[in-house]
């Protein structure tokens, strides 16, 4: 919105300012939305962001490929895994390196695991927003289970920088496969409860039906992608698009929603966490023997060029997009995080709506700051 | 889904000046910057291509010039283009803005203009986005931060 017809809201005697953030719950980091509100509806929405701006691009420029993963964790630290995925994906692209299928598959199945165990913790954040505090207790309770898994692997819950370029940074526990089944029991018997618990709550269903309606055109211009554009009936999953490890050997489905309401957004991540049930149970039988990495070079040097690398994190396409001058260092790295874009159509979907629905469209976008930031 | 050469053939009967190089990873375009407003919208509104969705957009220095890049691509067809304009004119560069056409671009544009300092004609509402404004423009090649940099 621009200085003067913000000048002209404010004013107005009717309307006022309320700073939502940058310390606030219900907005998940340290993000702060100057909202105008007109009594209880909200007249525009200005996200104010750079509060945890670390600058991650520029200092990808003074380090190498390998060490560069270890950034990436902290921008959707909730999907590290893919992230870290990401950036292998497009320095293996770049050198043409052939990766072993073991790692291929590993891959695939610890990025399922890390959709399920972001997609648990949304839903534990996303009942509290919208006042059932119980649900935090049943979401955490579940995503320790996957964080064990991770844990007993490689040592480390949340941030794991796992993945190398050219494969692994060493093989998996031997537990991996059984605990994975173990986990997939536990939870094919607990996602039901997640439904029982909050979906067919007919509060819950009051706050989230019909609120923050985002039209498929919309979530396009914006580039709303993952499971907020998918709420939208855009069919926008990556994994289908330009499949990359080893989702083309398996079947799913893209879960798409054409009501593009709340709900609609809800909807998607609960199918979502079904689907990455299947996608697991698909793999983990079937992990092939060999190497856990390829053969790779000590130092790493792209060849001069640009590489583009999408995929699909928990909330969204990231794109890798990386300029090389032949040197160890990238020359230029850019990260297209989801959530940047996921979070400046707040404008577009609150206006008009009660301030109190504002709390649960963006609850329901799933955004992580420092993904924004950078 | 078109390929490359169909690619290349509809952005040269669009921009006949269009320069599109051999061996790249994507289809890319390089064009004047003159021509780029209206060359995303035909490439936006024609049948054969429809790129409808913007991926992002950003820039990189070449210390003797700044590239802006776009990556397009049509949700019907799936094709990418990327389109990049070089802008010679440190000092005072600027460029065209394509945030009427691709509203999520708006954002993309601050960011490019909080971290290179190239500023957009048509912008709507162009601010720093995450720094400070007596801040430098720490994406460019000649920026210097003693304190907090490391020395490539």
């Amino acid at each position: 919105m621009s200085e003067e017809i913000r000048d002209v809201i404010i004013g107005e005697s009717e309307d006022y300012i309320i700073n939502i953030g940058p310390q606030h719950p219900s907005t998940h980091g340290v993000l702060r939305f100057e909202v105008c509100l007109k009594g209880e509806t909200v007249k525009y929405l200005i996200p104010h962001i750079g509060y945890i701006h670390r600058g991650i691009e520029k200092m990808c420029e003074a380090i190498t490929y390998p060490q560069i993963i270890h950034l990436t964790d902290r921008m959707d630290y909730l999907s590290a895994h893919i992230n870290n995925e990401a950036v292998c994906l497009c320095v293996e692209n770049a050198l043409q390196v052939e990766v072993p299928e073991r790692v291929k598959y590993i891959r695939t199945i610890l990025a399922e695991l890390n959709r399920l165990a972001s997609h648990q913790l949304w839903w534990s954040a996303f009942g509290m927003d919208l006042g059932a505090l119980t649900t935090f207790f049943y979401g955490l309770r579940d995503r320790e289970k996957i964080l064990d898994i991770f844990e007993e692997s490689f040592g480390s819950r949340l941030l794991h920088s796992f993945v190398m370029p050219g494969g692994l940074m060493h093989d998996v526990h031997p537990n991996f496969q059984k605990r994975i089944k173990e986990f997939i029991v536990y939870f094919r018997k607990k996602l039901p409860e997640y439904d029982q618990l909050l979906t067919g709550n007919i509060i819950f269903q009051n706050r989230s039906k019909g609120v923050g309606l985002m039209s498929r055109e919309t979530a396009i211009a914006y580039g709303v992608t993952g499971p907020s554009g998918r709420g939208s009936g855009w069919s926008c999953d990556i994994r289908k698009i330009a499949p990359y490890s080893a989702y083309d050997k398996v079947q799913f489905n893209e879960m798409l929603e054409t009501d593009g309401d709340t709900f609609a957004r809800y909807k998607v991540r609960m199918r979502e966490m079904w689907e990455s049930m299947n996608i697991l149970e698909q793999l983990v039988d079937n992990i092939p023997e060999g190497d856990y990495t390829a053969k790779m070079k000590p130092i790493i040097k792209l060849p001069v060029g640009e590489y583009f690398q999408r995929v699909e994190t928990a909330r969204g396409e990231l794109a890798v997009y990386i300029v090389s001058d032949g040197n160890k260092n990238p020359y230029r790295m850019k990260f297209r995080t989801p959530n940047f874009s996921n979070l400046f159509v707040m404008n577009t979907i609150t206006s008009n709506y009660k301030i109190a629905d504002l709390v649960a469209i963006s609850g329901s976008l799933d955004l992580v700051i420092p993904d924004i930031d950078r | 889904m078109l390929n490359r050469e169909e690619l290349s053939k509809i952005i040269l009967e669009f921009v006949p000046e269009a320069e599109i190089p051999e061996g790249t990873q994507l289809t890319e375009a390089i064009i004047p910057a003159e021509k780029l407003v209206e060359l995303a919208g035909k490439l936006k509104s024609d049948k054969r291509t429809r790129f409808d969705y913007l991926i992002s957009h950003t820039a990189v220095d070449f210390v003797t010039h700044f590239t802006a890049v776009y990556h397009l691509e049509s949700t019907e067809f799936r094709h990418i283009i990327v389109l990049k304009v070089k802008i010679t004119d440190r000092e005072n560069a600027e460029i065209n803005s394509l945030s009427g056409l691709y509203p999520t671009c708006e954002f993309f544009e601050r960011e490019v203009f909080d971290l290179f300092g190239i500023k957009y004609k048509n912008h709507p509402n162009l601010k720093r986005l995450f720094l400070e404004d007596d801040y430098g423009f720490p994406l460019r090649k000649d920026f210097r931060d003693e304190v907090n940099m490391i020395e490539r």
